[in-house]
């Protein structure tokens, strides 16, 4: 991830593409620290719909022997999947407490 | 081979015999026929293209956007609002340097709400970074198609065809379509050096500080200038392969006239009928033609206006409380090089026609005057 960013320096104008580029994908820009509310999903009452997993907009939802698992990487807090989550079993709990 | 046919089939023939791969378009008059035979040309397989109807023209521009970065050529058109609804998106495709081409059929803006054509539209994009070829034909309309895609690829920005609502869109003319083959052979497969890949994933057009945002606006301008060489050189080209060629500018007449007047899309057909007019009793008019607005044809418009005693430019859009547009860049191009008074007559607003009469009575009332007594002047309003 993003232990393998290196910086790449450029000097002159010709060595730029004609627009700006990522070295890599945005999997080498982790903005889960941008997160104010951490979402927190209580698997006993999951139903193991995929609801949360699918509307996630970052693609921070991983699914795992069948459950969903945040990725704190990434999720920004965005509280989607506690929204559209059937069981209300995900609750977003302010960072730091 | 020859057919009779509307300008905005002429923009359809034109995209299919460029092969693009994705069209996605809004319909609004006087735009629609382009997208609707389009959309039956790829129903019936004759061209192999994604048709993606979309809810608004912000999102037809979007998913130009989005075929374009996957390497696709992308098409669209529209028309007024529609454009002005586009305006974010214009930027992007051209920050993001897509060679895009779309189609804008001159619709005057609302409100009051209408149909009919004057230029406010597309030259209220002056600044997004899109080339625009302003069209007189028919003819001149599908080729302007087929040399735009060769023009954007080769510097990597988006060209904005132009053309006249009704006097060219629902107006049916003789058009040449030229052989597929001579097409394929002009314009081959575009190659897009930086497009999307999963197996190598970047993001494009992401933040960027103070350090670097500059350099990526002096490429752009330095592509736009590039734009107006490879423009010339398709000239050239363009009329080996077809016969028929497009310069920046269309000079009529202009090298012994005292009075040239300076237009752009139909009404330059016009203006050169009134000058034929004028020439045979003896009154020295000339017309230049502008096909290009940017990148803008610095050197050809001071070439041919330089030996004019008076410039007339009609334009049939305003810059309210300025001039008219392309009398300001006319101008702009002028200054320090010539002292040529120059008159700038607002014509034909919200598509009120231009007649030749219209170009006549303009001529004799600059003939009267040594050099412009007011900063503009209005052409048959009611009083």
């Amino acid at each position: 991830m993003a232990k393998d960013r290196k910086k790449i320096e450029f000097q002159k104008l010709d060595e730029l593409p004609p627009m700006v580029q990522s070295q890599r994908s945005m999997a080498a820009n982790p903005t889960g620290s941008w997160r104010n509310l951490k979402p927190v999903i209580d698997l006993a009452s999951c139903i193991h719909c995929t609801i949360c997993w699918k509307f996630c907009p970052d693609a921070a939802i991983d699914w795992v022997d069948d459950n969903p698992v945040i990725n704190l990487d990434f999720c920004k807090g965005c509280g989607i999947c506690a929204e559209e989550c059937p069981k209300k079993c995900i609750e977003m709990v302010k960072e730091g407490k | 081979m020859k057919k009779v046919m509307m300008g905005n089939h002429a923009i359809s023939h034109g995209a299919t015999l460029a092969r693009v791969q994705v069209i996605a378009a809004y319909p609004i008059t006087p735009q629609t026929q382009v997208v609707e035979l389009l959309s039956e040309i790829v129903a019936d397989q004759r061209l192999k293209a994604e048709f993606i109807k979309v809810e608004s023209e912000h999102s037809a521009m979007a998913a130009c956007i989005g075929a374009s970065s996957a390497g696709a050529r992308a098409f669209t058109a529209t028309s007024a609002q529609g454009l002005a609804l586009m305006h974010e998106l214009l930027h992007w495709a051209a920050g993001a340097r897509l060679p895009i081409v779309m189609a804008d059929i001159n619709r005057a803006m609302a409100p009051p709400w209408t149909i009919w054509t004057d230029q406010n539209d597309s030259l209220s994009q002056r600044d997004t970074g899109w080339m625009q070829f302003y069209c007189q034909s028919n003819q001149e309309v599908l080729d302007s198609v087929i040399m735009a895609y060769k023009v954007a690829e080769k510097v990597l920005m988006p060209v904005m065809i132009v053309l006249d609502a009704f006097s060219l869109s629902h107006t049916y003319e003789i058009v040449d379509l030229p052989d597929q083959a001579v097409v394929d052979k002009y314009l081959p497969p575009f190659d897009y050096k930086y497009k999307l890949n999963v197996s190598d994933p970047h993001t494009y057009g992401g933040l960027t500080t103070p350090d670097w945002y500059m350099e990526f606006r002096v490429k752009m301008q330095e592509a736009m200038d590039q734009a107006l060489v490879e423009i010339k050189k398709e000239a050239v080209e363009f009329e080996k392969a077809f016969g028929r060629r497009y310069d920046p500018v269309e000079p009529y007449m202009v090298d012994d006239a005292d009075i040239v007047l300076v237009t752009s899309g139909t009404a330059a057909s016009t203006a050169r009928f009134a000058v034929d007019q004028m020439r045979k009793k003896g009154k020295k008019v000339g017309n230049l033609r502008m096909r290009l607005l940017r990148p803008f044809p610095f050197a050809d418009v001071r070439e041919h206006l330089k030996n004019a005693k008076k410039v007339i430019i009609v334009d049939r859009n305003i810059s309210y409380g300025y001039h008219g547009i392309w009398a300001q860049e006319v101008k702009s191009a002028l200054y320090g090089h010539s002292k040529v008074p120059v008159f700038n007559f607002i014509a034909g607003l919200g598509g009120r026609d231009i007649f030749p009469e219209t170009f006549v009575e303009i001529v004799n009332k600059v003939k009267k005057l040594k050099k412009p007594d007011q900063e503009l002047y209005w052409v048959e309003v009611k009083k």
